[in-house]
């Protein structure tokens, strides 16, 4: 099969079952070349078993795993040109830091020299050239995370794995590290395929996310695409914060807007995922910091605040609808001006231009 | 002023009341050593310099004799010593054959070990508890049931004449084979044990790191398990080397006494021949060896870990 050269790993049609257990049906997507992608989902969802069949520590049920056009689901780990960077590290811990670094290099038999100059090399890209004789127990957890991403990056695979690479740190170390793991896929220009369930690690790093749930893709694209026109009720729900609200399609959408209907009468403005016909049900999907409020007025949304929640950088008002549904609102703290909601006050709840997207059950 | 005259007051008194009390939870244990181990050992090597009594015991008179008997023969009539080599043939003789049995049960105990390690948790303990089974029978039942096998009329012959495997009774009993066979069994599960706790502790996702990075599996259990497992190992083989040197019951009966084992030597002394000072002697050679050789074996983990820093 012909496959265009784009493509770093081109997954088509996989299915892995355990025994009964199916842990990923039919999935199907590509991976491009020199991107950082994202596997994003909640545990069990299947995201690690798609990054251990690539790898090549799980076995394929059903469908094929190119990898630049090549297929590679027969091949055994050890043939594969790619590498992982385990969620625990997994470093040899009877080898140093640099005989760490260079068993996958002179596993492939690499002249002396060259891996020498190498492992030099890819120990300062991770700044632990000064930590080169140690010993893995002798490291901290952030400078073992470094000697794995270093062992993963020196035989030069043509896909870097990276298994929830992050969560074992704290979270001054794992900010630092997604910034610094962003600048050295830049650097090396290596496809990274990162797998979490961390749906920020997601946001700040990809290219392109995919979400996953029950063992099934659930969307695929760029960070924005994902926050901002997520596909179904689980993927706006997954990232980040959003309210959904029942609602009725009036009529079919016209230019990519589509007016509903919620609950209580009031009629919205949506921008709507797919083709919904009238008189289809579904969610609207809003984002609590396009909403704001404003004094009561004659028509319009309209909830009571129940409470009020002071978070430093914004404040949380939380409502719930004249028709019963809850609703959070946030507000950016910019300082003193507008004395905001209190408790048991009436408001009219104001949607931004675009926010609302609308999920057809 | 006072307390600054003796700087150390402070301290010193702490840790002297923590080591009294250390000691305090050692004695039972030093009191057993002391009166059971060192106190015979001691008698052992000043036996060993002594003269060989009549009727077995010894006479409190001062002697090198049994060192000398041990590599020179007395010529009868002219008292002129001959240089010969039957009782170091019997040391390297068993040498050999806790080698031999050392190496076996490596063999052996190490894929059992790795099997029972990578059972379910729930499964392992059942397999532990196998392995060890056969030590709820005594050593002695167990060699004679061996030899009760392998004897020529017996059902292990019977079975391979009845296959048509042989045509006449293989002679297993009473050979060094026999020895060997008995000592592995006797000792594999001193091998399996510690080895399987070693693999046990072992984070396989080690492994999956070593495929990953392009190893092979002989090349992942030579530079990834082995070294990882090489603790279980190592006191695995002393566990089965040190008692095999030494060991009496498999000799006396599987070899039917007739291949003479360092155990043997030193247990007829102080039956049969009644010469204690050389029995005492040759013990005390033993000793020495297994002494010298856990020393070089220390000196050289010592050095590869100092090494390895």
């Amino acid at each position: 099969m012909q496959r265009s050269p784009a493509s770093a790993v081109d997954i088509r049609n996989v299915v892995k079952r355990f025994g009964s257990f199916t842990a990923l049906r039919e999935v199907s997507f590509d991976i491009r070349d020199n991107e950082f992608f994202t596997l994003l989902g909640p545990s069990g969802c299947g995201k690690t078993t798609l990054l251990r069949m690539i790898a090549g520590f799980e076995t394929v049920t059903e469908g094929a795993i190119f990898l630049y056009g090549e297929e590679i689901e027969k091949l055994p780990a050890n043939k594969r040109p790619v590498n992982t960077v385990f969620q625990q590290y997994a470093l040899f811990p009877h080898m140093s830091v640099t005989e760490n670094v260079a068993f996958g290099m002179r596993m492939l038999r690499r002249p002396a020299e060259e891996i020498r100059q190498r492992s030099g090399q890819i120990l300062e890209l991770v700044q632990l050239s000064a930590f080169a004789d140690r010993k893995p127990d002798q490291l901290s957890g952030g400078q073992q995370q470094r000697v794995a991403l270093a062992r993963a990056l020196a035989p030069r695979p043509k896909v870097l794995l990276l298994d929830e690479p992050l969560s074992a740190l704290d979270l001054k170390l794992r900010q630092a590290m997604r910034v610094e793991l962003k600048q050295i896929q830049e650097e090396t220009g290596i496809t990274f395929v990162f797998v979490t369930h961390d749906q920020e690690e997601a946001l700040t790093m990809s290219d392109r996310i995919a979400v996953m749930s029950a063992g099934e893709l659930q969307q695929i694209g760029s960070a924005s695409d994902i926050y901002e026109r997520p596909r179904n009720r689980f993927v706006a729900g997954f990232i980040g914060e959003t309210n959904l609200l029942p609602v009725t399609v009036e009529e079919a959408p016209i230019n990519g807007v589509c007016s509903c209907r919620l609950a209580s009468g009031v009629v919205i403005e949506s921008n709507p995922a797919g083709r919904p016909g009238a008189g289809a049900k579904g969610h609207i999907s809003i984002r609590p910091e396009r909403l704001s409020l404003t004094a009561p007025a004659v028509d319009g949304l309209h909830g009571t605040i129940d409470r009020t929640v002071y978070m430093g950088t914004d404040t949380q008002y939380l409502l719930h609808l004249d028709d019963g549904a809850e609703l959070t609102v946030r507000k950016q703290n910019t300082g003193g001006d507008a004395p905001g909601f209190a408790p048991g006050e009436r408001a009219r709840v104001e949607i931004d231009r675009g926010a609302a997207r609308l999920l057809v059950d | 002023m006072a307390s600054a005259a003796r700087p150390d007051s402070g301290g010193a008194p702490a840790s002297a009341g923590l080591s009294r009390e250390r000691l305090w939870l050692l004695s039972p244990t030093l009191l057993m050593i002391g009166f059971f181990l060192v106190i015979p050992l001691c008698l052992i090597v000043v036996y060993s310099f002594l003269t060989p009594g009549t009727y077995g015991g010894v006479e409190w008179i001062g002697s090198t004799a049994a060192y000398v008997q041990f590599l020179f023969e007395e010529d009868f009539l002219s008292e002129e010593l001959t240089f010969h080599s039957a009782y170091l043939e019997i040391y390297f003789g068993s040498f050999v054959q806790a080698v031999t049995a050392t190496v076996a049960c490596l063999i052996l105990g190490f894929p059992t070990a790795y099997f029972i390690a990578t059972r379910p948790p729930r499964q392992r303990t059942l397999w532990v508890f196998l392995v060890t089974i056969p030590y709820w029978v005594n050593l002695l039942i167990r060699t004679v049931s061996m030899l009760f096998i392998i004897r020529d009329e017996g059902p292990l012959n019977a079975l391979l004449l009845e296959i048509g495997l042989i045509a006449t009774p293989l002679r297993i009993a009473y050979t060094d084979f026999a020895i060997g066979l008995g000592l592995v069994y006797s000792y594999l599960p001193f091998m399996v044990l510690p080895i399987y706790a070693a693999i046990e502790r072992f984070n396989f996702s080690l492994v999956e790191a070593a495929h990953d990075l392009y190893a092979d599996r002989w090349t992942t259990l030579r530079e990834v398990i082995l070294p990882a497992v090489k603790p279980g190992v190592i006191a695995g083989s002393l566990l089965v080397f040190i008692p095999s040197l030494g060991s009496f019951i498999a000799p006396d009966l599987l070899g039917g006494g007739k291949q003479l084992m360092i155990g043997n030597l030193i247990a007829l002394q102080f039956q049969g021949s009644r010469n204690w000072p050389f029995g005492a002697a040759a013990a005390v050679i033993l000793l020495t060896i297994v002494l010298i050789v856990l020393m070089l074996f220390t000196r050289k983990q010592a050095a590869n870990a100092g090494e390895a820093r």
